[in-house]
């Protein structure tokens, strides 16, 4: 996601980063393409203005121009910078002391409100949450039926009903019965609706009133243009929103409407909603979004992620092995098979730090059957060549070629490359873990970019 | 002089028999004009409103930038604004426009009709049946539009339309198009709920050319256009359709929310790289979204938009009129 936006910053920035000395010229130089890439991304125009001239501000400050590496400077407080756009360090959802917390959901149309709505509750169900979903979206036709269904598949209740009754009584109706079963969350969805449509902004704000919301969310497309503002300003309001969701961030969107909300509300992004499946959805960090548009990875979300697939026990295991350089291709395997748990590799190689600046990989859809093809050739080998793959010459080449239906030199370049990995992983383990900045510190000053390995 | 419903589709030969009725302002029409300036004068100005006059009051350095920031706003991207702003202030420094605000501003209106207008062609609704296939992004108004537009070819037409509800994957898509097809009189062919939409495609042409009904109107389901294997699917249902009639679909629409930004681009070029996309609806225009990227899309790619919404009503679905909306575009 915001691959452009992260491309255009990142080529500026890296020439930036390789000047010792920077005047004022330069800065201005870099300020016009950043105001550019910004503008191409969909940020709102007068968010770009304000940003770039903060930012010029502090890249002429004392701090940059004093300093023995300008260059570095400037990347860092525009990375800074683009964090503070985007609403600084995370903020938390408001949960209810007692009773059941209330979330009023609230966007224009075909935002993916019902969608979003749904996919917080499947959120709430893996906290072992009892949650509720209300159906106040009477209007759009079988909007009450997509809400029953998604709601049952992400273990919700849904009270509904139907398309007769008033949306405010409705969510009163719903926010009782809540309160009567003693549920944990109610998620109240609501109709897709104008900003200037005034009828039912207030219905809205009448809503609100009603059910008096722990929080109320705002649910935004990525996809969004420069209206994205004057949007939330007229949601900002009427419904006194406390956070966004940000829906089809799956896209190649470049993000502009989540850099533009923030700063133009006051109010967080919360949460990202990235795909078709109702469990992809999740919080949203905005320091580790801007690491990511900066192409410095997002190895903090990376590491969340592998925590919810893998289990801590062989985790500790894995980096006893790496340490004692005991790390065998049925280790590989395993780790293979728990990796693509996570998801598509493109994905998780996306959140790796420098991988955004590696063309072939990103433009790459990655052929998972290439992995598929990996797992073949070590599934044909014995557990003695798997434990040491040393002893694979001739004829077991031949053999574990034949058994995969790969050639045999796919079977040594597999062999290769594990011995290299395996070099790498070691000096991981014994807590060499390059740091972000490290990373981007090899990649730009004018120094070769790493070569990526091809399979 | 805005286009009509009769200019925006090419009938063929039914054009005759049934145009003359919906041109015919009988009761009921008038009805439904005063309902369409009841919903303009409402919160509907976006497209009422024209360019500010103020803009060209004075014509100096500080005009081409303004002009360049309303552009920017109304989302138009940076290339096409750049593309727009150059042409006019050529024109004008070499004097084949005068430098006099309105001679500046009705030149201005005319560079952007034509860049909107872009490969515009009617609606090509002439074979029988035709088979019209609607596309896009998750939530930019597809089923709406088709309810909208089996309406009108329905209500004011008189033509038999068949929708396919070929989106068998958002949940409860099928009965948001059936309670359409039920206010437009038209009928609905649907399968199971993740059945295969190339199979509900063909079934319904198959039944259109059965009881020899005019028009199908083919509702897909919303995809991101980066999800490669969705647009692949995507061009197996238009293969899939081409087998029922080789030359079909006659049309093929991708809906574009106006509130879209910069993406809005791709999002065309890649569904018309998968599916030969012939026109834009352009939906939600009766926010405060100018839907600007209408003209780098039309520009660029050669897209025209054809049809815009407007709101929620049935007679919120209009053609689109290259003029009216190059005026509305940079009206404050």
């Amino acid at each position: 996601m915001f691959d452009q936006l992260s491309d255009r910053l990142q080529s500026t920035l890296s020439e930036v980063r390789s000047r010792g000395k920077l005047s004022e010229s330069d800065v201005d130089a870099a300020m016009r393409e950043i105001r550019l890439a910004l503008l191409e991304a969909d940020v709102n125009f007068k968010v770009v203005k304000s940003f770039t001239r903060t930012l010029k501000e502090r890249c002429l400050g004392a701090e940059v121009m004093d300093s023995l590496d300008p260059g570095q400077q400037v990347v860092k407080i525009v990375n800074e910078e683009l964090a503070e756009l985007m609403g600084g360090t995370g903020e938390e959802l408001a949960m209810a002391a007692s009773g059941p917390t209330v979330i009023l959901m609230s966007g224009l149309q075909g935002s993916g409100k019902t969608t979003a709505c749904a996919k917080l509750a499947q959120y709430f169900r893996k906290q072992n949450k009892d949650v509720a979903l209300a159906a106040c979206d009477v209007y759009r036709p079988a909007a009450v039926e997509q809400l029953v269904t998604m709601g049952g598949r992400a273990g919700a209740h849904v009270y509904e009903q139907g398309t007769e009754a008033d949306p405010v009584d409705i969510a009163s109706w719903a926010l009782d019965r809540a309160r009567e079963e003693r549920r944990d969350v109610l998620i109240i969805d609501t109709a897709g609706r104008l900003h200037i449509d005034q009828e039912l902004m207030a219905e809205l704000a009448k809503i609100r009133k009603k059910t008096d919301p722990d929080d109320v969310l705002l649910v935004v497309d990525a996809m969004t243009g420069q209206d994205a503002v004057g949007v939330a300003e007229s949601f900002a309001e009427a419904a006194e929103f406390d956070g966004v969701v940000m829906t089809k961030l799956d896209g190649d969107a470049r993000g502009g409407a989540a850099l533009s909300v923030k700063a133009v509300t006051g109010k967080p992004i919360l949460f990202a909603s990235t795909g078709e499946k109702i469990e992809d959805f999740d919080r949203f960090h905005p320091d580790r979004m801007a690491q990511r548009i900066l192409g410095m990875g997002d190895v903090l979300s990376l590491i969340e992620k592998a925590e919810t697939q893998v289990d801590e026990k062989s985790a500790e295991e894995l980096q006893e092995k790496l340490k004692k350089d005991q790390f065998t291709l049925e280790d590989f395997l395993t780790q293979m098979k728990q990796v693509r748990k996570m998801g598509p590799l493109s994905g998780i190689l996306g959140m790796l730090p420098g991988m955004g600046a590696m063309k072939q990989l990103k433009n790459a859809n990655i052929d998972e059957r290439e992995l598929d093809r990996t797992e073949a050739i070590i599934l044909s080998m014995t557990p003695a060549e798997r434990a040491d793959p040393h002893i694979i010459k001739g004829s077991r080449r031949k053999r574990i070629a034949n058994g995969s239906g790969t050639k045999v030199q796919q079977v040594n370049a597999l062999v290769k490359q594990f011995d290299q990995m395996r070099v790498m992983m070691r000096s991981m383990a014994n807590g060499k873990m390059p740091s972000p900045e490290q990373m981007m510190a090899m990649q730009g000053g004018g120094a070769p970019r790493p070569k990526i390995r091809r399979r | 002089m805005a286009t009509s419903w009769q200019e925006i589709f090419d009938l063929g030969s039914r054009a005759n028999e049934n145009g003359s009725a919906a041109a015919e302002p009988g009761p009921a029409r008038r009805g439904v004009f005063r309902r369409l300036r009841e919903s303009l004068s409402k919160s509907r100005q976006a497209l009422t409103e024209e360019i500010s006059a103020s803009l060209f009051d004075r014509i100096d350095e500080e005009t081409w930038e303004r002009l360049e920031e309303a552009l920017i706003l109304a989302d138009a991207g940076a290339p096409t604004t750049a593309a727009v702003v150059e042409r006019l202030e050529h024109e004008v420094e070499s004097g084949s426009v005068p430098a006099d605000g309105v001679a500046v501003r009705d030149r201005l209106i005319a560079i952007l009709a034509e860049v909107a207008a872009t490969g515009w062609e009617p609606i090509d609704l002439s074979a029988e049946p035709a088979v019209l296939m609607m596309v896009g992004v998750n939530g930019t108004g597809k089923t709406t539009t088709i309810g909208k537009i089996a309406w009108h070819l329905s209500k004011e037409f008189g033509l038999s339309v068949v929708l396919a509800a070929a989106d068998t994957y958002r949940a409860a898509a099928a009965e948001q198009l059936e309670t359409w097809a039920e206010r437009a009189g038209a009928e609905l062919i649907r399968g199971e709920a993740g059945a295969d939409p190339g199979s509900v495609a063909y079934d319904a042409i198959g039944a259109a050319r059965a009881r020899g009904a005019d028009v199908v109107i083919v509702d897909t389901a919303g995809r991101l256009h980066t999800q490669t294997d969705l647009m692949d699917e995507l061009a197996k249902v238009r293969r899939v359709i081409a087998k029922q009639i080789p030359e079909a679909p006659h049309e093929t629409l991708i809906s574009i929310d106006a509130t879209t930004g910069q993406n809005g681009l791709r999002q065309a070029q890649i569904f018309s790289e998968a599916v030969e996309v012939d026109g834009v609806v352009l939906t939600k225009l009766d926010g405060t979204a100018k839907g600007g990227i209408a003209l780098a899309i039309a520009g660029d790619l050669g897209i025209p938009v054809k049809l815009i919404g407007v709101g929620e009503t049935l007679e919120d679905l209009r053609p689109f009129d290259p003029e009216d909306y190059a005026k509305a575009l940079l009206a404050e």
